[in-house]
């Protein structure tokens, strides 16, 4: 796939050859091959709903390789506050910046930019859709530790019903078939048709509903939050939210090479005591949004390649 | 002399087997209001349906793709293509692969469930059938697929 002047709006629109490239340039990026490749351009981040790592790390990102940021997070003083349309935001800031970073509340709202500007479009998240880049931040992240992601077994904890990283992550990895384990409670168990999409790409899929169910050796657990307003009996939530709990003992139990990602932020899903341990690669994945958000932006500039 | 319920056209494309009382959703669909003089039955006895629709379009020749749009509603229509009173072409729906503005997206925070979006869909699946929505990306399976 040749990424200049495209939008990036889904993961689904992602082969395998187009993540390789995607992996490939952010560890060039990461690895200093690079100095200054986004001078004189600018970004425009749109926000409609707040977020810390994504807008940072997209603004820091196009700031250390020379280029400029224009925006807005929420819309209180902007022309949106005044009944301005979002078709009109769009067409008006795509004459202001090279390229837009947008994260809205609402599903669809990234490919409808993507449709309407006259500069590439990168889909910062779009309610409970997609959010690709945090998918290549975790899939860089994992390349960084595993040479095949073909071999690396993942498995998947918490709310797989509702949780985009996890579907969107889950769906590239099956473009990798490689074998992953579902773990979640019966109410919030991976969706049916993605389940079955996942294994018809090749992915061996293991479904249980505990921890402790599992049969087969992984190599890193994605851990994401169950959210309480999921639950409308709340002795349920802390029962299962307590199942679910990440921590030293845990980490134990899945053996001493066992990785811990997360796509932050977390709540009480993961315990403080795990931060010290070398399993923990969370962190570390927020900070590769950097190199990969760099050579994304690199790439649909045209300035990589 | 037999009598004709609907009488024969010269040119056009008459389309048969329609589910009784969807015909003018037919014509919605197909954009047809004003096209010319179109001849419309509804509630003929059919031996396959039980009762059946049917619409004469007369001067206009569907093509395949334009027919396939109503797949949804008339899975089991005949388009019959007639020519100088002779029928040149008769074809069965197909699924087409993609559906614009005939399919509501079921997801109440999909960008074409709150603006004023046309909604555009993708064949996922034929058998069943499974239609993905081109914007928040969410399934709808046959049983839940509703005609706007």
């Amino acid at each position: 796939m040749d990424f200049a002047g495209k939008s990036i709006i889904s993961i689904r629109e992602m082969d395998k050859n187009s993540l390789l490239k995607i992996i490939e340039t952010s560890n060039r990026v990461k690895n200093g091959e690079y100095k200054n490749f986004l001078t004189g351009k600018v970004l425009a981040t749109l926000f409609f709903e707040p977020s810390t790592r994504t807008r940072l790390s997209f603004e820091s990102a196009m700031r250390y390789m020379g280029g400029g940021v224009i925006g807005f997070s929420g819309t209180e003083y902007t022309s949106i506050k005044k009944g301005e349309t979002l078709q009109d935001t769009i067409m008006t800031v795509s004459g202001y910046c090279n390229v837009i970073v947008m994260r809205h509340p609402v599903e669809g709202t990234a490919r409808l930019a993507s449709e309407i500007a006259i500069v590439p479009v990168i889909n910062a998240g779009d309610g409970a859709n997609q959010h690709p880049t945090q998918t290549f931040l975790d899939l860089f992240t994992l390349s960084e530790l595993f040479a095949n992601l073909s071999d690396v077994r993942v498995g998947f904890l918490g709310d797989l019903k509702y949780g985009r990283t996890v579907h969107s992550l889950a769906y590239a990895l099956s473009l990798y078939q490689s074998p992953l384990w579902f773990i979640a409670p019966d109410l919030l168990r991976m969706p049916e048709y993605l389940t079955q999409e996942i294994k018809e790409n090749g992915s061996r899929v293991h479904e249980v509903d505990d921890l402790e169910r599992l049969e087969e050796h992984i190599d890193v657990l994605y851990v994401t939050r169950i959210q309480k307003e999921r639950f409308g009996d709340m002795q349920e939530y802390e029962r299962i939210a307590g199942c679910y709990r990440v921590t030293k003992k845990v980490v134990d139990m899945l053996g001493k090479d066992i990785k811990i990602m997360h796509p932050l932020p977390r709540v009480d899903e993961i315990a403080q005591e795990v931060d010290e341990l070398e399993n923990a690669l969370y962190f570390r994945q927020a900070h590769n949004g950097i190199p990969v958000r760099q050579a994304v932006l690199g790439l649909v500039l045209g300035r990589l390649d | 002399m037999k009598a004709y319920k609907v009488y024969a056209i010269k040119d056009g494309t008459v389309i048969d087997h329609i589910p009784s009382t969807k015909a003018l959703k037919v014509i919605d669909i197909l954009g047809l209001e004003n096209e010319g003089i179109l001849t419309i039955g509804v509630g003929f006895s059919s031996e396959k349906m039980g009762k059946k629709d049917i619409i004469k379009i007369e001067n206009k020749y569907l093509k395949k793709e334009e027919t396939d749009k109503i797949s949804l509603i008339a899975p089991n229509a005949t388009i019959n293509i007639i020519k100088d009173g002779r029928l040149k072409e008769k074809r069965k729906i197909e699924q087409p692969k993609e559906y614009f503005n005939i399919v509501r997206c079921l997801n109440p925070n999909c960008i074409t469930s709150i603006g004023d979006i046309d909604t555009k869909f993708y064949t996922v699946s034929i058998s069943p059938l499974i239609l993905r929505c081109h914007y928040c990306e969410r399934i709808v399976e046959s049983g839940e697929i509703e005609i706007l």
